[in-house]
């Protein structure tokens, strides 16, 4: 769920101007520039504030609020590794060190080749097949430490 | 005619690698993803249709498929793997399935199938009610917001139906953060359309003309059949600027959400909508009187508005007529965790906590004894088997200092350590935290740390004391549901389960 574009101003700006108009416009605008760039840079904040009429602190609180958004790209891959109860009570956290120990990065870092990042999410909706994972937007249960290292071979 | 869920939880099991194996043995078959029937622990499962009803298989991995083709599988041919018809099953066999009725057998891409199974019955009734009419429907059933709060949904539809303004709106509250809980998921994957009729009959009851449905972005399985959903019903006539030829204009829009589980609060979702931080607003205003942009709004969760359509379908009384107290109808209740047999049950209220866990749920998947509960999402008490007899409830269970919430149920064997769980609630809180109210923004970081404390010895009577007033201030001076119940779990586990608040680092029995 997140773009590989390299930043252009002139498709940021392209982007930004077909998601500018409608009410409460910043969300579905800032998702559409993470899907192209993978992040939000700090050029497209400028803009996004500029064709919105807000200040940048205004647009900046906003993208730091929440947690989908990225302010710098992540790896080629990304692993989401649901932390929550259902999953705590199927053993995600024995998931998460092993995880931890195989990439040598836990939740919040990226692999130093940059081919992995990993992050803490809380709740997939897969309490029943726990504990659960989204790799690149896959959504994984009933997870093992092997079914999961399998999953993690296949990336390139 | 072959069916294979495409729900997120069944995929997540493999049923999309089922369904490519199928495709490939018998190219050219009729396949159809459906939603899930919510019995997690035989996904992926998959049914035919046959003379004698639709015939069960599962759990069905890519390597069966040639087994199950051999055994005549496609005409309901007999297995290892054969379940038989699923309604006959125990575990649906107990359920009363009103607003999950259709979830797993229709194809949610198919308006012409939802409406031969009474979709649109409720739009047709309470087009001929007239609004006023449709309003008291609402209320007579007795159906109170099943996202937690408990509010009578007809009294919130009455008060914006009341309320002037130049423009209303019916919000749909998507963002289901509870862990524990995919009931929304189930229903926006695996019957979309009873969503839209349901936001539809609000808005005609109410004078709204657009409506919002606010979907987490955890959820792209759900967001991807919401727009095929809307999308089609545009095309047929079932949303815009005439619905169904009823005089009446009501439009919708899915908004995607960005990974902050305080969203789910209903103010800070308005404002996550209008393109702000999800900070929580003070109140009043209520948002039925100034809600999004300022402007009148109605805002409900999931079930809530997809249980109005078959509320109107049969009429208030039929609803009425089930569950105990003031708690009416049915409710969604969702088994997970460390359970043998997880999913989605649909039932009257009134039935017992200990029925759910052991014996619907068969106790848990580790075969371990079960140790505690949580219910009712990450703001939710954990309740240890003594109190099993607390009956499904929204009454009963806050007799007990707890809730329902969205009716989700964790379960947990005996390796749990509730210090651990415990310092858990109040980090997520402190993560999660939208900043607006002091008690729930310090009061949570305050929290993991004096639980840290007592974890590791230090005074433990001074701080379990410190904890308990900590908690106090919490609940009783945040703004919002997120540090106001955080104390839930924390409290509950210090209550049922002391002996892992002394300072000894873990349990001799977890070892």
């Amino acid at each position: 769920m997140h773009g590989s574009e390299p930043w252009s101003a002139e498709r940021g700006a392209e982007i930004i101007e077909r998601h500018r108009h409608g009410e409460g416009a910043l969300l579905p605008l800032l998702h559409a520039v993470q899907a192209a760039f993978g992040h939000v840079p700090e050029d497209a904040v400028r803009m996004a504030a500029a064709a919105l009429n807000l200040s940048r602190a205004e647009v900046f609180g906003v993208v730091s609020f929440y947690h989908d958004f990225r302010a710098a790209p992540a790896g080629r891959h990304v692993l989401k590794l649901c932390q929550a109860e259902a999953c705590q009570a199927m053993g995600c956290r024995a998931l998460t060190a092993h995880v931890t120990e195989r990439l040598g990065v836990g939740p919040g870092g990226t692999t130093g080749d940059g081919r992995v990042t990993v992050e803490a999410t809380y709740c997939l909706g897969l309490c029943a097949t726990a504990p659960s994972a989204m790799l690149d937007g896959q959504v994984l249960g009933r997870l093992t430490p092997a079914r999961l290292d399998a999953a993690l071979e296949r990336l390139a | 005619m072959i069916y294979v869920p495409g729900d997120a939880a069944a995929v997540a099991v493999g049923a999309d690698a089922v369904a490519a194996a199928l495709t490939a043995a018998l190219p050219g078959a009729a396949l159809v993803r459906t939603g899930s029937r919510g019995l997690f622990w035989l996904e992926p499962m998959i049914e035919v249709a046959t003379p004698a009803g639709r015939i069960a298989y599962g759990p069905v991995t890519p390597q069966d498929v040639p087994g199950l083709l051999a055994a005549g599988m496609p005409a309901g041919g007999a297995h290892p793997l054969r379940l038989g018809r699923p309604e006959d099953l125990p575990f649906l066999r107990r359920q009363t399935r009103l607003t999950f009725a259709r979830c797993g057998i229709v194809d949610p891409r198919c308006i012409e199938d939802y409406r031969a199974q009474r979709g649109y019955a409720g739009l047709a009734r309470a087009l001929s009610l007239g609004p006023a009419a449709t309003l008291d429907e609402v209320v007579q059933s007795g159906l109170r917001g099943r996202g937690g709060a408990g509010f009578p949904t007809g009294i919130k539809w009455r008060t914006v139906a009341a309320a002037s303004g130049a423009r209303k709106y019916i919000v749909c509250n998507a963002d289901e953060g509870d862990s524990g809980t995919f009931a929304d998921r189930m229903i926006m994957e695996g019957d979309p359309f009873v969503l839209i009729e349901g936001m539809t009959i609000a808005g005609f009851a109410t004078g709204a003309t657009h409506g919002y449905i606010y979907v987490r972005s955890e959820y792209p399985h759900a967001i991807a059949a919401l727009g095929e959903a809307i999308a089609i019903a545009r095309a047929t006539g079932w949303l815009g600027a005439n619905v169904a030829d009823g005089g009446f204009a009501f439009d919708l829009e899915v908004r995607v959400g960005a990974g902050a589980y305080v969203c789910g609060e209903e103010t800070a979702l308005l404002d996550s909508i209008e393109g702000k931080r999800g900070q929580v607003r003070a109140k009043p205003p209520l948002p039925a009187h100034a809600g999004l942009f300022g402007m009148p709004t109605v805002i409900n969760n999931v079930i809530s508005l997809a249980s109005v359509p078959v509320i109107l379908a049969d009429g208030a009384a039929a609803y009425r007529d089930f569950g105990i107290g003031r708690s009416r109808g049915t409710m969604p209740i969702q088994l997970a965790g460390n359970i043998r047999h997880g999913g989605l049950f649909e039932a009257a209220f009134g039935v017992t906590l200990g029925e759910l866990v052991d014996d619907i749920g068969g106790g848990t998947a580790s075969g371990r004894p079960v140790r505690a509960v949580q219910v009712g999402g990450p703001l939710g008490a954990y309740f240890p088997p003594a109190l099993f007899d607390t009956a499904f409830d929204y009454e009963a269970f806050a007799a007990r200092d707890g809730l329902i919430g969205h009716g989700g149920i964790v379960v947990f064997d005996d390796s749990v350590d509730m210090a651990q769980q415990a310092r858990f609630a109040m980090a997520f809180c402190a993560i999660e935290s939208c900043g607006k109210c002091t008690p729930c923004r310090l009061g949570a970081t305050r929290g993991v740390e004096v639980i840290e404390r007592i974890a590791a010895g230090e005074a433990v009577a001074a701080n379990r004391a410190l904890l308990e007033d900590l908690c106090s201030t919490m609940k009783l001076g945040s703004l919002c549901a997120l540090g106001g119940f955080t104390p839930y779990p924390v409290m509950s586990a210090l209550l049922h389960f002391p002996e892992d608040f002394t300072g000894s680092a873990r349990r001799a029995a977890a070892a």
